[in-house]
């Protein structure tokens, strides 16, 4: 359940690591993202994030780019 | 005692990217063979493979993250491991990034299935200074560990024995299982006991661990397999408790308690040497997927690859063109000369006409194939896709749906057959639609023709620009009209992997090059040579009496002939309806022949023109266009062939990949009459204007 502590994905600039608490996505989007690395408190790196621009975060040395939209919908702390 | 060949069922599993195809062709060479899971689109490989007096048959099912019900492609990998019962399934695995590659691992340990792993890439996982404690890994993960470099064919002996190993072995008893925490594991147990108690049938064909494993998971699938209302009661109930305790979904903690298992074995036997912060990939990408140099550096690199395409292309095609020539040459020379006969003329009109003038196109098209094969392999595409992606994004399609555009301006089949990569099905039939606009390889011969028969040299190269450029911005249109309308709806966010840069190697490139200019090859060699026998049979039957062609010269005689055959008569009958387009019933014939195939338009003029045999160049049938039609005309010519359907096979192929005729039907009537359309505005247009 996301607290008052944490933020979207799309305000953390480029260097910082921070960790998953939740998705705000359908099931079947969740579940990919779950099996991709997405899972709750995994680790996650921003490589570079742009308004607009790529967003191109590290999880688990998988590099993956996020499209417009997604970025806003991942809740980290 | 006769040999018994034994056999051994193989399946290969892995993550996009992993390198499994590569794993799939070392094992299988050119045994390979390709179709379709019944009643899906759904690519299904399968190749041979003999060692050590077995005689092993390699499936290659689709590459997934996981074995969800959520994708068929997944569906389709879970079930054919459930359903056929592969003697063997090799996980294939990049070594370099190993713990994302082991959740799938961790769900085929679950089905319990005898598990081989291949750690592929395992040059770069060296590179990147990882050491693997193999035997340990092995142990807890309960599958023998094979490290392989599959672009370089390293590890198949090792590969091959594991299997053979594994298949002796068979299914064996877990000891280590993936335990999904307390509570979790208390409504496993008791689901367990329930379906072991009201559902046997189902627990004896997928196991009850796991069973109850994908109902906590709210799998769809296996959910609706379930008849006992008191499992599914027991089912709801569990999950609802796990909710309240975790705030999440029962699903996100089991996946995440998967990546707890596997990071706990990695850690205990995967050491790192080298630290590396900065790897040589993201520089690159700093750089490539900018904001600001992202979209040029793409240009840029499209450019290349089609100055790469056209550029030396042209050898191999003057090449191609002279040999033709000669074949054509020599084969007359079989009969006396100015002689009748049907078989001379079936061959050198026909069949050399016909499949000559498709042949001639090959080398552009392999080059075409072989610039994106390098870019995908170097790991580029990823990127590209991503700049594309918001250009896409506005006129409504997904970054992705710009690969197979790219290949369909080789040719329209395998970039219909590479919509398979889109997942969301708007986007898909979408791509598919518009992808024959996309001006293949085949146009190019009429625009060949045609564009230095009525342009001065300094106008050729922007006009074939200006045909390229419209076919694309009436795809944009017709994109953002089938968006509104037929295929509404929301696109897909945007979540793709970044595959770390590789350097292509020059088998692997090769090999991609030539599955695609294969596809094309074979249409030439079957649909277009049995096309161009049949128009040539229409063409030159039924034959004008000898007195009515007597007097006149070889050339005129032959005209009259063609207007008296079957082809001649049809021309002659849509002419009315041609002429608001500036055509006549000459070019009629040439475009019904081209509907089949665009590429036969050319021989079928050249006959129209009486140009027939090999031995008058392309140079005269230009010569002759020019003297009948203006170069309004020609422009019309060559924007109905963009815009009306490459050819018969595309239809084939967009019904295959839509599973319908209604859809293939939709493509075809809509681009003709697209084309009808927009031709007829620029004739009349051009007319009015030119005066």
């Amino acid at each position: 359940m996301p607290d008052k502590k944490t933020r979207p994905l799309s305000v953390v600039r480029a260097g910082e690591t921070v960790k998953l608490a939740g998705i705000e996505a359908g099931r079947g989007l969740n579940s990919r993202l779950a099996s991709m690395g997405l899972v709750p408190n995994v680790e996650i790196t921003v490589i570079s994030s742009g308004h607009p621009g790529p967003f191109v975060i590290s999880v688990k040395d998988t590099k993956m780019v996020l499209g417009r939209g997604m970025a806003h919908k991942i809740m980290v702390l | 005692m006769a040999d018994i060949i034994k056999k051994i069922n193989v399946a290969l599993a892995g993550n996009p990217n992993s390198g499994k195809t590569t794993i799939f062709n070392m094992l299988t060479g050119a045994r390979q063979h390709v179709g379709n899971y019944p009643g899906v689109t759904v690519e299904k490989k399968e190749g041979l493979c003999k060692y050590a007096g077995f005689e092993m048959t390699v499936v290659d099912l689709p590459g997934t993250y996981s074995l969800t019900a959520y994708s068929i492609e997944e569906l389709i990998a879970r079930n054919f491991i459930i359903d056929e019962q592969p003697d063997v399934v090799v996980d294939i695995i990049d070594a370099s990034n190993i713990e994302r590659n082991l959740y799938l691992a961790t769900q085929l340990i679950e089905m319990n299935v005898p598990l081989v792993l291949a750690f592929n890439m395992s040059d770069i996982a060296e590179q990147k200074g990882l050491v693997f404690d193999i035997e340990q890994l092995s142990r807890l993960l309960e599958a023998t560990i094979v490290p392989t470099v599959g672009n370089k064919g390293r590890g198949k002996a090792g590969l091959l024995d594991a299997i053979v190993k594994t298949a002796r072995q068979g299914r064996i008893e877990r000891t280590h299982k993936v335990s999904y925490g307390q509570e979790i594991e208390e409504e496993l147990a008791k689901i367990e006991a329930l379906i072991a108690d009201k559902e046997h049938l189902l627990a004896k064909k997928y196991g009850s661990r796991w069973l109850a494993v994908k109902l906590l998971e709210r799998d769809i699938d296996i959910t609706a397999k379930v008849h006992s209302g008191e499992v599914l009661d027991v089912v709801t109930a569990g999950i609802e408790h796990l909710r309240t305790i975790f705030g999440d979904e029962p699903e996100i903690i089991m996946a995440d308690r998967r990546y707890g298992f596997i990071s706990g074995a990695c850690q205990e036997t995967i050491k790192s040497t080298v630290e590396s912060r900065h790897s040589r990939s993201d520089l690159i990408d700093a750089v490539v997927i900018n904001r600001i140099l992202g979209l040029p550096i793409f240009l840029v690199l499209m450019y290349l690859a089609f100055l790469l395409t056209f550029k030396i292309g042209d050898y191999p095609m003057g090449w191609l063109e002279q040999f033709f020539d000669w074949a054509g040459t020599t084969i007359i020379g079989f009969w006396p000369a100015n002689s009748e006969s049907w078989l001379k003329s079936l061959l050198v009109d026909g069949v050399i006409g016909g499949v000559g003038g498709v042949i001639v196109f090959l080398p552009n098209i392999l080059l075409l194939f072989l610039a994106i094969a390098i870019l995908e392999d170097s790991g580029y595409m990823a990127r590209a896709a991503f700049v594309m992606d918001s250009i896409m994004h506005r006129i409504g399609l997904h970054g992705k749906s710009f690969i197979p555009m790219l290949i369909g301006f080789g040719c329209s089949i395998p970039a219909i057959m590479g919509t398979r990569i889109l997942e969301n099905r708007r986007n898909r039939f979408t791509t598919i639609m518009v992808i024959p606009l996309m001006s293949c390889g085949a146009r190019l011969t009429i625009y060949a023709l045609i564009i230095p028969a009525f342009f001065t040299e300094k106008w050729r190269g922007p006009v074939l620009w200006l045909i390229y450029l419209i076919g694309i911005v009436l795809a944009i249109i017709c994109v953002k009209v089938l968006r509104l309308t037929v295929f509404r709806g929301e696109t897909t966010p945007f979540v793709m992997e970044l595959p770390p840069y590789r350097m292509p190697t020059l088998k692997s490139v090769c090999i991609h090059m030539w599955q695609r200019g294969w596809m094309f090859l074979k249409k030439a060699g079957t649909i277009i040579l049995a096309i161009s026998i049949i128009l040539w049979a229409a063409m030159s039957y039924p034959k004008p009496s000898r007195q009515s062609i007597a007097g006149l010269s070889s050339e005129q005689a032959q005209q009259t002939a063609l207007a008296y055959s079957v082809i001649g008569r049809i021309g002659r009958t849509i002419e009315p309806a041609l002429e608001p387009l500036g055509f006549d019933w000459k070019i009629g014939m040439a475009l019904i022949g081209a509907t089949a195939a665009k590429e036969v338009f050319v021989s079928q003029l050249g006959i129209v023109y009486a140009i027939g045999g090999s031995e008058e160049s392309s140079q005269t049938l230009r010569e002759k266009l020019q003297a009948n039609y203006t170069p309004l005309t020609g422009f019309c010519i060559m924007l109905f062939c963009l815009i009306s359907t490459p050819c018969v096979v595309t239809v084939v192929m967009t019904k295959q990949e839509t599973g319908s005729w209604g859809w293939a039907l939709f493509q075809f009537f809509g681009l003709t009459a697209m084309a009808y359309v927009v031709t007829f505005i620029v004739y009349q247009l051009g007319s009015f204007i030119a005066g």
